[in-house]
């Protein structure tokens, strides 16, 4: 037998040579991510720890929207090898679990199972969790401006000033036109300059508007809340914060926890403390508006206040409620009420016949899955009064 | 190669194109002395996203495009950033000449191995039956030709990616559904007629004739004479409303599965020829001491079993030095798990045994032939199925009871073995091309394989986007006949 003929090829030195074939697959492969994501926004925001987490955080997602299906058996029998002494009877893999000593990625034996994990930042899942909702630019009254930042702009030249801003150019123009009036150009020493020559560098402060938010998060934090009440509301909580920060480019954050008396809380007491005993919800609005008067003033902000309760209201506290609720969507660009696994009847029929706002959604929330489908019909409020905003300002036009 | 979880970075990644080139000449003289007959061979050195590239593209990087590719590249890169898999060590393609890529991190130990473990492959490819038809001389350029074919489809603006995208994606759901033995003649439609129109005749029994000729010539008319097990060709050759770029498309998907098939019914057997002769040349090499025990550690990586799993080069490797101590007349208390003697030439009968198998077996052959009680015991091999809380519980395990059951199954999931077998049965012309497709329903270890339902109707609508006519499903579920249907009004199931 004769030997093969063998040929090497070394790696090229130039980067040019070296094709990176696979860049257009990969591309329409993150799409097709991008696009499952979205379809599955309601899964993610149910399951992920993405609340509370800072936008640059990475976080992994499961993607289950672009399996390969082919012709594939159910579980059946399989075979593998052990380690010597495998006994009839014996688990291989729990219900559920992965199968013990299996690679990822040798795959074969797992022909069902084709989904992965997709690493994205919480920024661009944010992103693509709010650029399909075709959500109008918020409403942003001209009056809620206010100066966010400060720079400087060049506004010509003034006769005082700080040498390192002198303007050399327009020094000697004005020094030749000064000569050039006074006749004496040619005749006078070039070099002497006097000091009404001078000019310097003129430079205003300039300012931006912006407009700014702010979110009341209000929470009933009565016995009856426990821990997975809280947990459905910060989710809530999360997703307005994250989508009016999309929209506005400083959003402050105020909470308010109740139960009979409401006070100011910092994040982290907010979604940790519990409290015991009953719940006037009209404690925590009525706080709403004290400190919307102090440090919020409507002119100047643009409100979002959002409710989070689970409905156990002392029945006579009712009508103080609907009306610091009327006050509060007089204020707010929006005012909502999350009825998070009601005792008994609940709230939400009080609101709904109540409160004719607008700009005021209750919803109901029982399961993690009802998050995100909640958010979207809180959403839609807005999305509708934007509709209606536009239909009178083309009448009044 | 699978690599293992804990890397293993010796200081030796240093050498030059020098070093392979004079390691590779010694190789090569062992490759002589065993008898290896090989392709001319290529290697081409690459970095580890070339690698990840090479390998999403199985080694084709002129391949038309798909997202699956894509998707293929990130799992891979994510395995390797977690360092959960190192890269395999090699890349060969079926080609003449071979190619075979070595990737540029790797020290100088990976490199000799790779180096040896590709020529196992190489004498493979070139000689073992079930790659006869695969062409390798032109595989690349035919791959290539597609490519641009397919990438021309794309930029055409009267079909578009969007277009090109859809048929491709049905095409990938169907391409298991091929020939599973391309060497076996197909039979024209005119022996197909003659066939049936004897089978007739035979069965006559004084029948009337005129009656007779009437019922012969009504399932001679019949658009499917014999059930086909070739579904993409069944759509190529039969779907009524697909355009000739579509055609095109799924005759491409076809080749390329009919060229990757050999390898799926192969893997046992392949793996396990190379890793044995690189266990065998590494031995044979004299290699220095650092790089010697590098390599026992990277060869136990590779053959390790898998708990619970099955590794083919381990399972390979366990049953080609079970067939070569065999012939040697080595006893299993004599073997010291060391390299073999067999350059020697009182050997050349014991490779020539070998050769005989590398040349004529699969899989299924291979293991139905070689693997027997004793290696099944000390594989310790085992059957495992699902109980009613759905924990997958080992029934059966290689004993004197058992052996026999477990290497049943292990043989019906190999290769081929593990994708249900689906055949166009009937194209009723008068029910608008309504096309019936059959399940071949099959039985291991006692139980019915049944169809997993969601991949079913995914691959069903996927098909249905070619077909574009009723389509429907003959099929067990839970021991039932079911029929799944698949039209306009998409899919669902009749009891």
């Amino acid at each position: 037998m004769s030997q093969p003929k063998v040929i090497f090829r070394d790696y090229p030195a130039q980067e040019g040579l070296r094709s990176d074939r696979s860049a257009g697959d990969r591309a329409r492969h993150r799409q097709k991510v991008r696009k499952a994501i979205r379809e599955n926004i309601a899964d993610i925001v149910a399951e992920q720890p993405i609340i509370g987490r800072s936008g640059d955080t990475i976080i992994k997602i499961p993607v289950r929207g672009i399996k390969e299906y082919r012709f594939v058996y159910g579980k059946g029998k399989g075979t593998g090898t052990g380690d010597g002494d495998t006994e009839e009877g014996q688990v291989v893999q729990k219900a559920g679990e992965k199968k013990q000593g299996a690679q990822p990625g040798e795959g074969g034996d797992d022909e069902g199972e084709d989904y992965y994990e997709t690493e994205i930042m919480l920024d661009e899942l944010v992103d693509i969790m709010f650029e399909d909702l075709e959500l109008p630019d918020m409403e942003r009254r001209k009056m809620r401006e206010t100066l966010s930042e400060r720079t400087l702009r060049r506004a010509g030249t003034q006769r005082a000033g700080n040498p390192a801003t002198l303007d050399k150019k327009k020094t000697l123009k004005t020094l030749i036109k000064r000569r050039i009036a006074g006749g004496t150009i040619g005749s006078e020493d070039p070099a002497s300059m006097r000091r009404e020559d001078l000019r310097y560098r003129r430079r205003k402060p300039k300012t931006r508007f912006e407009s700014n938010a702010a979110i009341i998060c209000i929470m009933d934090t009565s016995g009856s809340m426990d821990t997975m009440k809280k947990y459905l509301a910060r989710s809530f909580f999360f997703l307005l914060f994250q989508f009016v920060r999309t929209r506005y480019r400083s959003v402050e954050v105020a909470f308010i926890a109740h139960h009979t008396q409401a006070k100011e809380v910092s994040e982290h007491e907010f979604f940790h403390k519990g409290e015991s005993g009953g719940t006037k919800i009209s404690s925590g609005y009525q706080k709403a508006l004290d400190i919307i008067s102090e440090r919020y003033h409507p002119d100047v902000w643009n409100l979002y206040a959002f409710h989070g309760s689970d409905g156990d209201n002392f029945t006579e506290d009712n009508e103080t409620m609907l009306k610091c609720a009327n006050e509060l969507c007089d204020v707010c660009n929006l005012f909502g009420y999350g009825e998070i696994r009601p005792w008994g009847s609940g709230l939400v029929d009080v609101f709904e016949r109540n409160l004719d706002a607008d700009n005021f959604k209750a919803v109901k929330i029982n399961e993690k899955d009802d998050v995100w489908p909640a958010f979207q019909a809180l959403l839609s409020k807005e999305k509708l009064r934007h509709a209606l905003r536009e239909e009178e300002d083309a009448d009044a036009g | 190669m699978p690599g293992n979880e804990v890397p293993f970075r010796p200081d030796e990644t240093a050498w030059t194109m020098a070093d392979l080139q004079r390691w590779n000449e010694k190789i090569l003289r062992i490759v002589d002395d065993i008898g290896l007959n090989c392709f001319t061979q290529e290697f081409e050195v690459c970095d580890h996203e070339q690698m990840l590239g090479y390998m999403a593209y199985h080694g084709m990087p002129a391949h038309y495009p798909h997202w699956s590719f894509g998707k293929s590249f990130e799992r891979q890169k994510t395995l390797y950033d977690l360092q959960l898999s190192g890269l395999p060590y090699e890349m060969v393609i079926n080609s003449d000449p071979s190619v075979a890529y070595l990737m540029r991190g790797n020290s100088l130990c990976l490199q000799i191995l790779t180096m040896a473990h590709v020529y196992g492959h190489n004498d493979f490819f070139k000689n073992n039956f079930t790659f006869r038809h695969t062409d390798p001389t032109n595989v690349l350029n035919r791959v290539k030709v597609h490519g641009n074919r397919i990438r021309d489809y794309m930029a055409d603006p009267s079909i578009g990616v969007d277009k090109v995208e859809r048929i491709l994606d049905a095409c990938h759901a169907l391409s298991l559904q091929v020939t599973r033995n391309p060497s076996v003649k197909r039979h024209t439609r005119a022996q197909q007629e003659a066939n049936i129109t004897a089978e007739f005749a035979r069965n006559r029994k004084g029948q009337d004739s005129e009656i007779h000729d009437k019922v012969l010539s009504g399932v001679l008319d019949e658009p499917l004479l014999e059930d086909e097990e070739d579904l993409l060709l069944l759509v190529r050759d039969r779907a009524p409303d697909l355009s000739e770029w579509e055609r095109d498309i799924v005759n491409i998907v076809r080749e390329d599965s009919l060229y990757f098939l050999p390898q799926i019914e192969t893997k046992t057997i392949n793996e396990g020829w190379a890793s044995f002769w690189h266990h065998q040349i590494m031995n044979a090499l004299d290699l220095p001491h650092g790089i010697h025990m590098e390599f026992l550690v990277r060869h136990h990586q590779v053959i390790r079993p898998h708990p619970g799993g099955m590794n083919p080069y381990h399972i390979g490797f366990m049953t080609w030095r079970k067939i070569a101590k065999e012939h040697l007349g080595i006893d299993d208390k004599d073997d010291d798990g060391g390299p073999l003697p067999l350059t020697t030439a009182d050997a050349a009968h014991v490779r020539e045994e070998m050769f005989k198998v590398r040349e004529v077996d699969r899989d299924v052959s291979f293991l139905r032939r070689f693997l027997d009680e004793k290696l099944m015991r000390e594989l310790d091999l085992f059957e495992y199925g699902p109980n009613r809380q759905g924990d997958l519980v080992v029934s059966h395990v290689s004993d004197d009871s058992g052996w026999k059951d477990v290497k049943a199954t292990l043989i019906a999931n190999m290769g081929m073995g593990g994708v249900p077998v689906i055949k166009g049965h009937k194209i009723d012309a008068r029910a608008g091309d309504r096309l019936t497709l059959k399940h071949e329903v099959d039985e291991v270890a006692g139980e019915v394989r049944e169809l997993e339902p969601d991949n079913c109707r995914h691959t069903m609508e996927h098909m249905y986007a070619l077909w574009r006519r009723p389509m429907e499903l003959m099929t067990t579920v839970d021991d039932k006949e079911v029929l799944y249907l698949c039209d306009e009004d998409g899919f669902r199931i009749l009891d």
